[in-house]
């Protein structure tokens, strides 16, 4: 990478400005296309068989009646995608999810798929599919699932990270440890030590547009997939290497998302999808139901994590610990490990340690949610950092204050940090009018504060000058926030241009080098410096042109506000030469104008976050209702700050419903209650207040205009925070999310006796 | 020479320690001596394993060089939404 990522302080022209959104007109019209907008010539109708059972062995499947079904063009089972995967762990848990090989692991899982010229034949079809299971005793719940009397869901796993090598088959997958001093010490110095335990319970991204895709496979093995995703270069790795197919002979399109939140980071359907159109030699399109979506995407965790703190009477903390215990649905991950990670993230800690436990359980496959893993542990320790302000008899704010990390600080993860923001924003809380407004009868005011890492990763940008001087942007990162508008900006501020004179697209993965996916909040980071760059080639080669048209040295040409400029008084005469100029006469000098930038976009810069919330409490029925929200988040440079208020106030709302009303209900029987936004409430518009926003920029001093991740953080803090300020509000202190109506009325009955 | 600090779970499986000195100039050429001292660690670092140079985390830049004297951190390779 020949590109100097270091910021450099400098003024803008258009970046910091709020120019309308490129794909609003579209968006608002109905014209954009989503993943189901999508339809191909001839193209057949998928539907996937789902396993009803939480836990069974498949001992057959027998598919011929299926098959003979008039207008079945193809039936698939795992047979149909055999592994691959060569070894590749992470990759076969993802093909066994795809479609479950020897056994049914949680209910929702496929078994089976079948490719029909219309929807009610493919339903038929699914019906006449005879699947042989042996039901097996399941485990929904992650303490119990920890038991050792609990049912095992693969005996092949044996917990990793324990001092000693296990014996006996477990469904903890690993043990993980992050820390640094001695807390035996440290707690042996406090003199006050809160020590709580608290529940999460699971929850889904709830994004509006469901998993849809198109699958062509042509008879010489090429393929196409249109589809809705974060990642369209992943999407094509994964489905290539599940299918046994060169990566280049499958072109990805990735659609409009109508939300992914990181449950679009892997393939679900998409593997099917293309094995039916292979099987069928017809277009197939799969479009997930709802109900579909909450049984069997990915989910985050549920978890059960335990919290201890303790602080000198000055309110200096002297230790903290944390245990955290994160479900993973029937599959390997590292949920537990990133919320070990994120839990005292906030903090100077001078002996700190969290352990985490992966566990398995008979729920869908655990996907990454918006920082995933951190808003539960953030729950956790800023619901029990609260309490120990209390029992100090210090302002919450003031405590925070007291301890939070800064330049210099060993983070509980490990390394020392650079310049962070969470101080700012602790100070801008405690200042901002919303800490002194009033407070009425059964309101409370709760805060917290959140981190997340961010990170950076591969990515590729090209950048045209056409004939006309417009500028085509082509990025390989989707668009999931508004990153097109962002990048559009970056590209006019480096060429000196108009904002409007600059087209964003995101281009297929035939199109342009291969770029990670959009997570880890680096959408706008890594393609703004993957833009810069292109943006600085174009200009050099903008130069080199101009040197042509004028027969002049290149060394003597400068690029300044979108004109090349002969430089030094030989050449005061020579009329600046504009961008469109340029381009006008490129054909003549050379042909096509253009900058590329391959490049690895690292040291994305970690985040934080403080939230303040207001929240009354009805103590006669448990309901609640948020009246006001305040987000302020460090941006280090806010691109275009509209978009920036949008992802803090979305991680808001979202959390809100997390905290509040959202959660998967599981009976018995170990099947999902509630799949479907009937019974599993996100919160709409009639329950939010409008959400204010302060955008902090300390910048990031690995990028060249300062700019850090914004898109995750903002989920960290809701939890805490409006369960800080439901426990002042109904006097009780809530442990157990969400805090439902009859959870918190349990808890008020329970404080009051009753 | 450089000294590396490994996470908790990381230094059970480096024998117990939770820090290590090695010879290398970038991080490619830490993690290639890394898996040839401790075996144990090279699944681990096929899974992905990131690096923090005084603060700041790299995941994919092997060719990062290792200042003299900075702090260097392994971290496990996170996943986001």
């Amino acid at each position: 990478m020949n590109f100097d990522p270091r910021y450099s302080n400098r003024s803008f022209t258009s970046v910091g400005t709020r120019p309308i959104r490129p794909d609003g007109v579209d968006k608002v019209t109905g014209r954009a296309r989503y993943g189901a907008d999508f339809n191909m010539a001839g193209q057949l109708v998928g539907r996937v068989l789902r396993s009803p059972h939480p836990h069974a062995k498949i001992r057959k499947i027998d598919t011929a009646k299926a098959e003979k079904l008039a207008g079945v063009k193809a039936v698939i089972t795992a047979a149909d995608l055999p592994d691959l995967t060569d070894g590749d762990a992470a990759m076969y848990d993802i093909l066994d999810n795809c479609m479950a090989r020897k056994k049914a692991l949680y209910d929702g899982h496929a078994v089976a798929a079948v490719a029909a010229v219309d929807a009610r034949t493919a339903r038929q079809a699914l019906k006449l599919i005879e699947v042989d299971y042996e039901v097996l005793l399941h485990v929904t719940d992650v303490d119990e699932a920890m038991k050792h009397t609990a049912p095992l869901l693969n005996d092949a796993i044996f917990t990793e990270g324990l001092e000693e090598k296990p014996v006996k088959p477990s469904n903890v997958t690993k043990r993980t440890q992050f820390g640094h001093g001695d807390i035996h010490e440290g707690f042996g110095q406090a003199d006050f030590v809160v020590k709580r335990s608290f529940k999460t319970e699971q929850t889904h991204q709830g994004y509006i547009e469901p998993h849809a895709c198109v699958a062509s496979v042509s008879s010489d093995g090429t393929a196409d997939l249109w589809v809705c995703t974060q990642g369209h270069f992943v999407y094509r790795q994964h489905c290539a290497q599940l299918l046994g197919m060169e990566a280049s002979k499958l072109r990805v399109t990735s659609s409009e998302i109508g939300g992914g939140f990181g449950g679009k980071t892997h393939v679900w359907a998409e593997p099917v999808a293309l094995a039916l159109a292979r099987k069928a030699g017809r277009p197939v399109k799969l479009v997930m139901t709802r109900d579909e979506v909450f049984r069997a995407s990915g989910p985050t965790s549920a978890t059960s994590i335990d919290v201890r703190i303790g602080a000198r009477k000055d309110g200096t903390i002297t230790a903290a610990e944390a245990t955290l215990r994160y479900s993973c649905g029937p599959y390997a991950g590292m949920w537990a490990e990133i919320g070990a990670m994120t839990a005292f993230a906030c903090y100077r800690l001078e002996n700190v340690r969290t352990v985490g436990y992966e566990v398995l359980v008979n729920r869908p496959k655990t996907a990454a949610y918006r920082a995933p893993s951190a808003p539960m542990a953030a729950f956790a320790v800023e619901s029990a950092i609260d309490e120990l302000a209390k029992e100090i008899g210090m302002d919450p704010v003031e405590f925070r204050i007291r301890n939070a990390a800064q330049e210099g600080t060993r983070s509980s993860y490990g390394p020392v940090y650079g310049p962070i923001g969470i101080g700012p924003t602790l100070e801008a809380a405690k200042n901002h009018p919303h800490m002194k407004a009033p407070l009425g009868k059964n309101q409370g005011r709760g805060m917290a504060c959140g981190f997340w890492f961010n990170f950076g990763g591969q990515t590729c940008t090209d950048l045209n000058i056409g004939m006309d001087g417009s500028v085509s942007l082509a990025v390989g990162t989707v668009d999931v926030g508004g990153s097109r508008a962002s990048l559009s900006l970056v590209a006019a501020e480096e060429l000196g241009i108009a904002y409007e004179q600059v087209k964003a697209v995101v281009a297929d993965t035939s199109s342009l080098g291969y770029n990670d996916m959009t997570d880890g909040s680096r959408g706008t980071f890594s393609s703004s410096m993957a833009t810069i760059s292109a943006a600085r080639n174009t200009i050099k080669i903008l130069r080199e042109r101009a040197a042509q048209m004028w027969d002049i040295p290149v060394d003597d040409v400068v690029w300044e506000k979108g004109h090349a400029i002969a430089k030094g008084e030989k050449y005061g005469n020579l009329a600046a030469l504009s961008l469109k100029e340029i381009a006008a006469a490129s054909g003549k000098t050379g042909g096509p104008i253009a900058g590329h930038s391959e490049l690895v976009a690292d040291g994305a810069g970690v985040s934080f976050a403080t939230h303040i919330c207001d929240i009354e409490v009805d103590p006669e029925t448990g309901t609640t209702r948020v009246l006001r929200y305040t987000v302020v988040q460090d941006a280090g440079k806010a691109v275009h700050p509209t978009y920036v208020e949008g992802q803090y106030q979305g991680g808001a709302a979202q959390g809100i419903g997390w905290a509040l009303n959202e959660e998967y209900i599981y009976g018995k029987d170990g099947r999902l209650q509630n799949p479907g936004f009937l019974d599993y409430r996100i919160p709409v518009c009639s329950d939010l207040p409008m959400i204010d926003t302060q955008i902090l920029e300390i910048p990031n001093p690995n990028h060249p205009y300062g700019v850090r991740g914004v898109g995750e953080t903002s989920i960290v803090p809701p939890l805490a925070a409006i369960a800080n300020a439901v426990s002042n509000a109904a006097g009780v202190r809530m442990t157990h999310i969400p805090m439902s109506p009859p959870r918190i009325l349990a808890a008020i009955e329970a404080e009051r006796g009753g | 020479m450089v000294e590396v600090t490994l996470w908790g779970s990381l230094g059970a499986i480096a024998g117990g320690k939770s820090k290590v000195e090695i010879e290398a100039k970038d991080i490619r050429e830490l993690f290639r001596k890394l898996a040839e001292q401790y075996p144990g660690l090279e699944p681990y670092i096929d899974r992905g394993i990131a690096v923090a140079i005084d603060g700041v985390i790299y995941r994919d830049t092997w060719s990062k060089e290792l200042p003299e004297g900075a702090e260097i951190f392994l971290l496990p390779r996170l996943a986001g939404g």
